[in-house]
């Protein structure tokens, strides 16, 4: 009694301990993703559902992701020419902005914010839907719900990540130019040059294209969350929420994966 | 395949569904022939809707078998389900009409995916289905912008959409004033008559019931208490079911 009590930490649900709603989770993703694969992705495709997600992705996180990438890039110009100043090693200041930017910021920032806007959207829209069983009226219509609503939103994350992370690299470069030459002035040619001077191929497509990554995350775990919703209102905001918590876990974990398998493989 | 006995549209032998502990089918047996209706009675949560979303496969069965002209539903795959689903329309208790679409793209929606149509043919045979239930003029407003009853008659155009052989009603008239109601009844019958379709209709109207239906079935603790006509119901010997009919049946 006690020692049930002390595993049940979730409130969610006091019943099942936490460990075995952990395995149960991971086992009823992985049966979705198998199920995703087998029927999500064989033609005849959603064409149209497709270049809808892809204008939806992209409209709902572009201003938020720049945003997002101007800040950091006034940050790192703050405080990277703080540090580089104390070590007299100013003139590296672009190549360090570009630098942390293009490899890391960038990418991991826009996970995390097309997590929260995207997955929360994708997860709370379709738990709407199977609240309210039009998930059951698609299927009752004889359409695969794998192919019609989980293939296309997955894939349009899958695309719309890297080119937003393009989007976030931009404006955290162009914003750190403006912040280092408010106190330093220095024209934009020459701080791209310098600062791209010692970028090369291994800096800049593979961490820009593992957010490819991300992408696949948000894009399974949103529609995860959003297709087991079940209990009215209360059942869509829990989809919402945990579309975002455990995606950006996700994007996390797979994010010092994969700089490991990138060091690896682009030293 | 046996061509000599004539296949029932649908048949469910001895069916059992639980949630949990919690037994809402145990042990449901009825058939339905090409061309019958037939009315499913009974009390609220007696698990009308779960029977019909059984045949459907949208869940599976505990044990039993379902039938849809022979072909077993649960464990079909989802190719041979899909052309099962095809042949089958239904009706949803809630209408389950896609609330990010406008009616006639709800309408429209099974036919860009299984009827081989021109865009301007599908227009013109969407706009024929929403007028075959009076709703032609709502073909460009949105789900919540039209009243409960109208999305249920926009959900029946939906189901009507492939020209399915078996159609499936969730309280088809349920929420809707007595005129109307007649009206959906009078559609029903029509389908009957001209296509020949097999109909199950869940309802707490008796008289869309006795109206439309060849045969009632009464669905009481999990199990089809008796099946028979109205006249045949009404006169049981059953307590339940003849109090069932004239409670609700005030005339
Ligand atoms: N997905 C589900 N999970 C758990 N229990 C369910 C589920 N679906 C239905 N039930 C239970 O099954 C029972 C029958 O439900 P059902 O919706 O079939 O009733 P009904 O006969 O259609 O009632 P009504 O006439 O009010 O529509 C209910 O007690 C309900 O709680
Ligand atoms: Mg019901």
């Amino acid at each position: 009694m006690a020692s049930s009590r002390l595993l049940c930490l979730c409130p969610a649900s006091w019943s099942t301990p936490i460990l075995v709603r952990f395995f149960e989770w991971f086992g009823d993703f992985g049966r979705f993703c198998g199920r995703l694969a087998r029927t999500g992705f064989a033609p005849p495709y959603e064409r149209e559902e497709f270049v809808h997600q892809l204008s939806e992705v992209g409209a709902r996180s572009l201003l938020l992701v720049g945003l997002a990438g101007a800040a950091t890039g006034v940050v790192f110009s703050l405080e990277a020419r703080d540090s580089l100043l104390r070590f007299g090693a100013k003139p590296l200041l672009p190549t360090i902005i570009v630098l942390s930017i293009l490899k890391e910021s960038g990418p991991i920032i826009t996970g995390l914010i097309v997590s929260g806007r995207v997955g929360a959207s994708i997860g709370a829209e379709l738990a709407a839907m199977k609240v309210t069983e039009q998930l059951d009226a698609i299927e009752a219509s004889a359409v695969d719900l794998y192919k019609y609503l989980v293939a296309t939103r997955v894939l349009a994350c899958v695309l719309m990540l890297p080119l937003l992370t393009v989007a976030a690299d931009f404006c955290g470069v162009v914003m750190g130019w403006v912040a280092t030459t408010l106190t330093d002035p220095i024209p934009l040619r020459l701080f791209v040059n310098s600062g791209f001077a010692r970028v090369g191929f291994n800096d800049l497509l593979p961490a820009t294209l593992k957010t490819a990554v991300f992408g696949l995350i948000i894009g399974l775990v949103a529609c995860f969350e959003g297709m087991r919703a079940r209990g009215g209102t209360a059942g869509v905001e829990r989809a919402a929420a945990s579309s975002v918590v455990y995606a950006s876990i996700f994007i996390i974990l797979a994010d010092v994966v994969l700089v490991r398998i990138i060091l690896v493989f682009f030293p | 395949m046996n061509a000599a006995t004539p296949q029932a549209a649908v048949q469910v032998q001895s069916v059992h569904k639980s949630f949990g502990a919690q037994h809402v089918l145990d042990g449901v047996d009825l058939q339905v022939a090409q061309g019958e209706t037939l009315a499913i009675l009974g009390q609220s949560g007696t698990g009308k809707s779960v029977l019909l979303k059984l045949i459907i496969g949208l869940q599976q069965p505990d044990t039993g078998s379902i039938r849809i002209h022979g072909q077993e539903v649960a464990g079909s795959d989802m190719r041979k389900m899909n052309e099962l689903r095809q042949k089958i329309g239904f009706v949803f208790q809630s209408a389950a009409l896609y609330d990010s679409m406008t009616v006639e793209e709800n309408v429209a929606f099974p036919l860009k995916r299984h009827a081989q149509l021109s865009d301007a043919d599908r227009r013109t045979r969407v706009q024929e289905l929403l007028a075959s239930v009076g709703m032609e003029e709502a073909l460009g407003k949105m789900p919540d912008e039209i009243s409960g009853g109208m999305k249920k008659r926009v959900g029946l155009a939906r189901a009507l959409a492939l020209a399915p052989d078996i159609l499936l009603f969730d309280e088809p008239t349920t929420g809707l004033d007595p005129i109307t109601s007649a009206e959906i009844g009078e559609l029903i019958l029509k389908l009957q008559r001209e296509r020949k379709v097999a109909s199950i209709i869940v309802t707490h109207d008796v008289q869309v019931a006795r109206m439309v239906a060849d045969r009632l079935a009464l669905l009481r603790d999990g199990r089809i208490l008796i099946t028979g006509t109205f006249e045949d119901l009404k006169n049981s010997h059953d307590a339940f079911a003849s109090k069932f009919l004239s409670s609700a049946w005030q005339g």
